[in-house]
């Protein structure tokens, strides 16, 4: 295994662990807290990964899903803040 | 080889730094506090982690000049610009939304905002 | 005409930015991707030179910004970030804390400058910024350990939340 495919194992596994407090709670804000730090380890995932599978396009994903997720993240919030 | 050392050293820092902020988002007992490790440390960490891919990019580049690694250096430049500036605006609005809810921090031992209405 | 230019040369440069390394002209570019660039940014810039450029500044002034806001996020900010994920890292391990929601005085005078002081608190040590007073441009902060006496002023100074830089005048003299 190499080093780049060994960091994207570890990150992962950091994912399972965020969902715990995405299942656990115990309110709503907790959980948009974890779902945050869950897209920024797939952003950092799918940098890793274009380095693993020698494919640039991957960043170029990564840059649309941090700014998708940016946007939902914003989205939720307003909603939980009551300002929708 | 000299990069080897430098990517291995930035990929460590990162992973610590994915680590404890996931372990703060755990053990923390209030949302503005595990917003302070979710923002802080998993930022960081992610930088980190792209520093190695951009590292890994130059140390190709200087041994073969072939273009796609200028494109790889370049983009994952960008992505780590978007993920700072996203990661900070987002904490903040999840922050704003969390007291307009009604949670306050936990054992605050002041609370300018208390009486500030809008 | 002048924002015109300005517009122009700004969404070329970021076109080129985007698409180095795909061919071999003038080192990184291929041929059909210039001038796929040069006829987008024209566009671009017809389009957009009116939202682009308000203020009237002169382009060094604003060369001179970017080159300030480079050196600020390499600079001063990168060693806050450090010693942010120390001090996390530190509460992390031992669990101690004193937080608190304090209102600071930040006097900043643009819109972007109390984006970019506000950013720049979050992702400094102990520090989160909650909600903004929209008259005075005051952030209100959650500090995760508040120092002693602090909790009984009514509003505290930006630049005491800095330490090792003083960031506050870094942001006047990059958005102001």
């Amino acid at each position: 295994m190499s080093p780049w495919m060994f960091v994207v194992t570890v990150l992962a596994g950091l994912i399972l662990l965020a969902m715990v407090r995405l299942i656990r709670g115990p309110t709503s804000a907790n959980r948009v807290v974890a779902m945050d730090a869950i897209n920024t380890l797939v952003v950092a995932i799918m940098i890793v990964l274009s380095v693993v599978f020698k494919q640039v396009i991957f960043i170029d994903v990564a840059i649309v899903y941090a700014l998708l997720s940016y946007v939902g993240v914003l989205f939720i919030a307003k909603y939980l803040g009551g300002e929708l | 080889m000299i990069w080897n050392v430098f990517i291995g050293l930035s990929l460590l820092i990162g992973l610590v730094a994915n680590t404890l902020g996931i372990v703060g988002v755990l053990r923390f007992p209030d949302v503005y506090t595990q917003l302070h490790a979710e923002t802080k440390a998993t930022t960081f960490g992610s930088i980190f982690t792209s520093l190695a891919v951009i590292l890994y990019g130059i140390s190709k580049f200087c041994q073969t000049s072939d273009g796609q690694y200028v494109t790889l250096i370049l983009h994952a430049l960008i992505a780590v610009v978007v993920l700072a500036i996203t990661n900070a605006t987002g904490a903040h609005a999840i922050a704003r939304a969390t007291y307009r809810r009604g949670h306050r921090p936990v054992k605050a031992v002041v609370d300018h905002l208390e009486g500030f209405s809008k | 005409m002048f924002a015109f230019i300005v517009t122009f040369l700004f969404s070329g440069g970021v076109y080129l930015l985007l698409t180095a390394g795909s061919g071999s002209v003038l080192g990184f570019w291929a041929p059909q991707e210039l001038w796929v660039g040069l006829v987008i940014s024209l566009a671009a810039a017809l389009m957009a030179r009116n939202y682009f450029f308000r203020t009237r500044r002169r382009p060094l002034d604003y060369l001179r910004r970017w080159v300030r806001a480079v050196a600020y996020v390499f600079g001063p900010f990168f060693a806050e970030l450090t010693k942010a994920n120390l001090d996390v890292a530190y509460r992390v391990l031992t669990g101690h804390m004193r937080p608190g929601i304090v209102r600071v005085k930040t006097g900043m005078k643009t819109d972007a400058a109390t984006l970019l002081m506000a950013n720049s608190i979050t992702l400094t040590p102990g520090t989160l910024t909650v909600d903004i007073d929209e008259e005075t441009n005051d952030l209100f902060i959650h500090m995760i350990d508040v120092p002693e006496g602090m909790e009984n002023r009514d509003s505290i100074e930006v630049e005491e939340l800095f330490s090792l830089f003083n960031c506050p005048s870094w942001v006047r003299r990059i958005a102001e």
